[in-house]
């Protein structure tokens, strides 16, 4: 046997690897709507989404043997589209933005705000709701500083548990609970200034 | 302390509906909320809204860029 002919051992170990790696990639492949969903609500445009979901499978294709089996392959995606992310400098700013929210507002300021300015006296909860428009969420949670929004798209949109996002964003738990708790007042808050008038 | 039940009702939402109170908690929060619609409307609004965030900023990804992902796998040997 020449010295350029793999082993059976070799050869039965890159048949694995590759079976492994075709796997993965599959398996990636699949989560891809679930991983722009979530891209697409970090950063600001279409195009900016695309190219950093992009350069996610790039990097993930890339350095799949780090990966871990077994272990959530949607939070490992997601940790690199978030380094990537700051990587690329959209992140200026790396200390929680603050915002102005008036007084304490509590969890039921946006009904309350709603419920108080309808037409009708006592109007049930669909009627409330009518009033916020697809477009009015959308600037809403746009319009939520970043460090808050990351945390609010990962849970509330891409429903990861707090555990998952703190993995991802690579903060401390009780962090991604409190801008959680922060970013959905602020959330409301926007909605209530910019909903449709009765 | 939190005196008022609607005050503390309204302090549970949050994690009521992420699903972290403990057993007691929970319990806690349905007896009122079975005693006072005016907390019980807003649990549901609360509820209601939260899918319906989901679904408005949910945006189908874009065909090209399935493909384009595609494209990136390693080809077969």
């Amino acid at each position: 046997m020449s010295d350029s002919t793999p082993t059976t051992a070799e050869s039965r170990k890159l048949a694995q690897e590759a079976r492994d790696r075709v796997r993965f990639e599959e398996e990636a492949l699949e989560l891809s709507d679930q991983v722009y969903r979530v891209a697409r609500r970090m950063v600001g445009s279409r195009e900016e989404a695309e190219d950093l979901v992009q350069q996610t499978y790039e990097r993930a294709f890339r350095s799949w043997r780090q990966f871990t089996p077994g272990t959530n392959l949607r939070a490992w995606l997601l940790r690199i589209l978030t380094n990537l992310n700051i990587d690329r400098g959209r992140r200026v700013q790396r200390t929680p933005q603050t915002t102005t929210l008036d007084g304490e507002l509590g969890d039921y300021f946006l009904y309350n705000k709603l419920e108080s300015t309808a037409p009708e006296q006592n109007p049930d909860e669909d009627r409330v709701l009518e009033r916020l428009s697809q477009d009015t969420i959308v600037d809403a949670l746009a319009d939520v500083p970043h460090d808050f929004r990351d945390v609010i798209v990962l849970v509330d949109i891409g429903e990861f548990s707090y555990a998952d996002a703190a993995q991802i964003l690579d903060i401390p738990i009780g962090t991604v609970m409190s801008r959680l708790h922060r970013g959905r007042r602020i959330l409301k808050k926007n909605l209530a200034d910019k909903a449709v008038a009765p | 302390m939190i005196d008022d039940p609607c005050d503390k009702c309204e302090e549970m939402m949050q994690p009521y509906l992420d699903g972290v109170l403990s057993a007691d908690e929970v319990a806690e929060a349905e007896r009122h909320l079975e005693a006072c619609s005016w907390c019980a409307k807003r649990y549901h609004f609360e509820e209601r809204l939260r899918h319906f965030v989901r679904v408005a900023v949910s945006e189908p990804m874009p065909a090209e860029l399935k493909a384009k992902l595609a494209a990136l796998r390693t080809p077969l040997q």
